[in-house]
């Protein structure tokens, strides 16, 4: 589909899905109550329903959404592999660890966001000092190889921290988050990640077709004027960025960075300048509904991480199935 | 004249271990060069030191005159366009998507590109006749098909100079005739053309000069009738090597 055609549609798709997710929950709200309290009107209990808790969780899902599929949009790109995400270079894990040792910590959830994404950093830090001091220093293989050892490495730290915490109070705290959950979003948590998502996507969106060049490996995109390892580091800081953020206030929700920007390269084909858009747009739009759908579809609220695993999986492998639109077998 | 691509004195290498030296190269607008030599003798040690890729042991490699140890990436693009051997890239691009790449170094950071271009893209396909093949997912061409692309994509890159990594390997027939075809192509337009290939013949059909690198150092180098002897060529391949003079003008080398 052309891209004047298929990104007004995507837009179209997420602001329904955002009005959805703020109309469905345990005090429903009208389209025109959600029109009265925007314009400045409405009851107050629909007010207060509306800004403090409807929007700031539809807000926080969209982000996290949007900042996962941009992230394993840019990870696929930059390792050339279309089965890489966010999860690939211990990020997740990484942000992850920082964040329950926070939990256990007794931390403010700020501040808990600060570990989660320090850690997050940290993560990549050290898998980029691995790759490039071992042998065959910088490549891609040696880096997702580290990755996995560094990632290893954080998910026993979160195992230590299961154990050391206390199994009353911190532990189901722990793993409630670590299965992903946006119930806790506020306008806080919403306003704090925000700057560090846009600080990441902006990079990305702005810089999107020259990205796309590194699909084609080093050598190729430096021959055609790329300084490309540069490039390369300035994506995964980036994409590290966003990850970070979004497992800070999320907690861990797999699957949305590898499955959606395949499933937005179906729409776009494989050029990345087209593809980041609407991997951006699509994961937004999932995000809203599978958060929606997570504290709606049961009595008790169903872990994000959850829902996206079992939607995720299954879509995953009919990709696989349906044959290699998009990527080469 | 100033000659698009020279070496001087080079030796290259890996960690300051020179696998290859004493190359003095020249090589000016139009003429195409083939290097021949065995497995290992260095040939892609060279082209990526001609590339930028890897720093040189010893001298110098200019492009234009300039010493390219000293330009970024953007200026060497646009002095020297690289032809590989095969893609390595797993997502499926539009072969015109992967001739539009060639564009990189005449866009800003942040542009992409538009219908400039895409005229001058499609225009390089056209002049290759495969501007049929355009809206086709690269990873559904043949061989030669890509190969095409590739040299597509060098022309609308623009650069004077040319470096083929065996143009013709895994090619059949009818396609290693279009790809010399195109070869040549480029060289009447005056860029300048560096190739490796394995076969003599073909070298012989293209080149207007050729390097024969072996042994760690380059046993022949000038055009082709004078240096592709039978005696050279046995002495590279350690192999005895006949010539045979064709009735066309060509030349024909068999065991």
């Amino acid at each position: 589909m052309s891209e004047r055609r298929l990104t007004p549609l995507l837009l179209a798709g997420l602001v329904a899905v955002l009005l959805t997710g703020v109309a469905i929950g345990p005090f429903p709200l009208s389209l025109r109550q959600i029109a009265a309290v925007l314009s400045g009107g409405g009851d107050s209990q629909s007010a207060t329903v509306l800004w403090n808790i409807r929007l700031p969780r539809v807000l926080a899902a969209a982000l996290v959404g949007a900042a996962l599929a941009a992230a394993g949009a840019a990870y696929q790109t930059a390792f050339r592999n279309p089965l890489v995400s966010p999860d690939i270079l211990g990020v997740s894990a990484g942000a992850g660890f920082g964040a329950v040792l926070g939990i256990l910590l007794g931390l403010p959830v700020l501040a808990i966001q600060l570990t989660g994404f320090a850690t997050g950093l940290a993560t990549v830090a050290l898998v980029l000092f691995l790759s490039f001091s071992l042998r065959g220093g910088g490549q891609v293989l040696v880096m997702v190889l580290c990755g996995i050892a560094v990632g290893a490495l954080a998910g026993a730290g979160i195992s230590l921290v299961k154990l050391l915490a206390d199994p009353e109070q911190q532990l189901p705290a722990i793993t409630f988050w670590l299965m992903g959950s946006l119930a806790g979003a506020k306008r806080a948590d919403v306003l704090a990640a925000l700057p560090a998502i846009l600080a990441g996507l902006l990079p990305l969106v702005l810089l999107r077709w020259r990205i796309g060049l590194l699909a084609l490996g080093d050598d190729e995109a430096k021959m055609l004027g790329i300084e490309a390892t540069r490039l390369r580091l300035m994506i995964i800081v980036c994409a590290t960025l966003m990850t970070s953020a979004a497992v800070s206030m999320a907690g861990v929700v797999g699957w949305i960075g590898l499955m959606v920007p395949h499933m937005a390269r179906l729409l776009t084909g494989s050029r990345f300048d087209r593809l980041l858009p609407a991997a951006i747009l699509t994961g937004a739009a999932f995000m809203v509904a599978a958060d929606t759908a997570a504290r709606s579809i049961a009595l008790t609220e169903v872990p994000l991480g959850i829902l996206t695993a079992v939607i995720g999986a299954p879509v995953f492998v009919w990709l696989l199935a349906r044959g290699s639109r998009g990527w080469a077998e | 004249m100033i000659p698009l691509l020279q070496t001087r004195g080079l030796s290259v290498g890996h960690r300051g271990r020179p696998v290859l030296s004493g190359i003095d190269l020249s090589l000016g607008p139009g003429q195409v060069l083939c290097l021949l030599g065995p497995n290992g003798a260095g040939k892609t040690t060279l082209f990526r030191t001609l590339l930028g890729l890897l720093p040189a042991v010893a001298g110098d490699v200019l492009l234009e005159g300039q010493p390219l140890a000293m330009m970024p990436r953007s200026r060497i693009a646009c002095l020297l366009a690289h032809v590989p051997q095969s893609l390595s890239t797993p997502f499926a691009f539009r072969a015109l998507d992967l001739v539009l790449m060639g564009a990189a170094i005449r866009l800003g950071p942040f542009a992409r590109p538009g219908a400039a271009e895409t005229l001058r893209a499609t225009e390089a396909m056209e002049t290759l006749g495969i501007a049929a093949l355009a809206e086709e997912e690269i990873t559904r061409l043949s061989g030669g098909q890509r190969q095409m692309v590739l040299i597509a994509r060098a022309l609308a890159q623009g650069a004077r100079t040319v470096v083929m990594d065996e143009p013709t390997a895994s090619l059949d027939f009818a396609n290693r005739i279009r790809v010399g075809r195109a070869i040549r192509d480029l060289a009447d337009r005056g860029t300048a053309v560096i190739l490796s290939t394995h076969d003599p013949d073909q070298a012989a059909t293209l080149g207007d000069r050729a390097l024969l690198v072996g042994r760690g150092q380059v046993l022949g180098d000038g055009p082709v009738r004078g240096v592709m002897t039978a005696e050279r060529l046995s002495a590279l391949y350690e192999v005895p090597v006949h010539r045979e003079a064709l009735s066309g003008g060509g030349l024909h080398f068999r065991g």
